[in-house]
């Protein structure tokens, strides 16, 4: 398969590095995925993957990427007060070391761990502030539940499962900062890549 | 099933924290017995005798019991029947236990309406878990529970000690479950737990993620250790 110039190099690098066997399909998803557009092309690359050892990589670097985002989105916190600040601090703080374990993860399976990409976030306030803060901690939740269960190794579906739950309770304390039900139902949704992506990218700009 | 004792003793007043939990349970064979019947596994009980060992016997160490036992030689595996029996069980006693504090009186205002919220996941987790036991084989029945209710305060912190309590057993069986319909409903679960523990903390003036950034796991016998002073019967 020949494969195309990759408008989404770092995503391509991670397979690449992260795939013993199968890198020939996962090359030609990701490369459908540059021409057509991650979004379009994501839901299939869980599956391609989930028959193959590079699963693991793949979703962790998934989350590894979420996990950026959201440290990088609390790190740039500014003008906040009260409860709002020193839980963003709090939080920034977990989210980062996230980030560090998942790397370390990805390491131990000998896997590359992704760049990290660059963020923009909208300003406005407290408010607008806290508002982005529930989305991005709500799809966190839900991107880990989705994800969970094309884990293959015990250990890294252990280590997602330590991380998932700081996430809920991430969730749920930012909501009740905002008036809204910390558990909005008994039953947290699994939300497929594809949701997950439509959801951040927006805020990824590289 | 014997009859146990009953297993609420001195530990009313430490606020849901049973220190003497583990003491009783390898004290008394008729509470271990029954303890172990009612996850209906062999795994169950090696995890259980194991844990033991891990102790000394003792139970004076249980913080770290737990930690102790998982670095010294992992547990035996359960099954998929005992992980959702547990699971249940553990559902069940939360269900049971806001339904009494509703009933008590003693919780009023906002804390009263997050309980009344946080039971109802809990009864519709019992369904959920119940009717992927019969998937998988027999649910266990519910359990006969027993808690001291003396006050709003009291109650809370007795209901973030169980929502803390379910938050770390999830994540500890995940990497054990088998079925993949079982993890995606374990899952969608646990984090519930993790929201509703942090609702909790808020509510008793903790911070929501006590563990820090990682959600330390509690294994099988060191949850029931902790929830068994509060079940009666099985």
């Amino acid at each position: 398969m020949s494969e195309p110039e990759l408008a989404a190099p770092e995503l391509a690098s991670v397979e690449v590095h992260g795939v013993t066997r199968g890198a020939f399909i996962v090359r030609g998803v990701l490369a459908a995925s540059a021409v057509y557009g991650v979004g379009t092309v994501a839901p299939f690359v869980g599956e391609a993957l989930a028959r193959d050892g590079g699963a693991d990589v793949d979703i962790l670097n998934f989350a590894l990427t979420l996990e950026y985002l959201e440290a990088d989105f609390y790190q740039r916190a500014s003008g906040l007060s009260g409860e709002a600040a020193s839980l963003a601090k709090r939080f920034g703080d977990e989210e980062a070391q996230h980030a560090d374990a998942l790397r370390a993860t990805i390491g131990k399976l000998g896997g590359t761990p992704v760049r990290k990409p660059t963020f923009s976030f909208p300003g406005g306030g407290q408010r607008a502030f806290l508002k982005l803060a529930q989305t991005l901690e709500d799809t966190g939740v839900g991107a880990y539940n989705g994800a969970a269960p094309k884990i293959r190794s015990k250990e890294v579906l252990a280590a997602a499962g330590g991380i998932v739950q700081v996430e809920g309770r991430h969730a749920a304390a930012i909501r009740l900062l905002n008036g809204a039900p910390p558990a909005p139902l008994a039953f947290d949704k699994a939300l497929d890549r594809a949701t997950v992506l439509g959801a951040v990218k927006p805020f990824i700009k590289s | 099933m014997a009859q146990a004792h009953s297993p609420l003793p001195a530990q009313e007043e430490s606020q849901g924290e049973p220190r003497s939990a583990l003491a009783e349970l390898h004290a008394d064979p008729a509470s271990r017995k029954r303890f172990l019947s009612m996850m209906g596994g062999a795994g169950a009980a090696s995890a259980f005798s194991l844990f033991l060992t891990a102790c000394g016997g003792g139970g004076q160490q249980q913080g770290t019991g737990s930690t102790v036992a998982q670095r010294q030689r992992p547990a035996p595996r359960p099954t998929d029947m005992e992980i959702v029996n547990y699971a249940l069980t553990l559902e069940y006693l939360e269900a049971d236990f806001y339904e009494k504090v509703q009933a008590s009186g003693l919780v009023s205002g906002a804390p009263l309406e997050a309980i009344r919220v946080i039971g109802e996941h809990e009864r519709e987790h019992v369904q959920r878990l119940k009717s992927v036991a019969k998937d998988l084989g027999k649910p266990v029945k519910k359990p006969q529970t027993r808690f001291p209710l003396q006050s709003q305060d009291q109650i809370l912190k007795l209901a973030s000690t169980f929502e803390n309590l379910g938050a770390a057993a999830y994540p500890a069986q995940a990497p054990n479950i088998r079925s993949k319909e079982l993890l995606s409903e374990a899952i969608s679960i646990a984090t519930v737990e993790a929201r509703h523990a942090a609702k909790l903390n808020e509510l008793t003036g903790k911070t929501p993620t006590p563990d820090g950034a990682f959600q330390t796991p509690l294994s099988m016998p060191t949850v029931l250790a902790k929830a068994s002073p509060y079940i009666v019967t099985a």
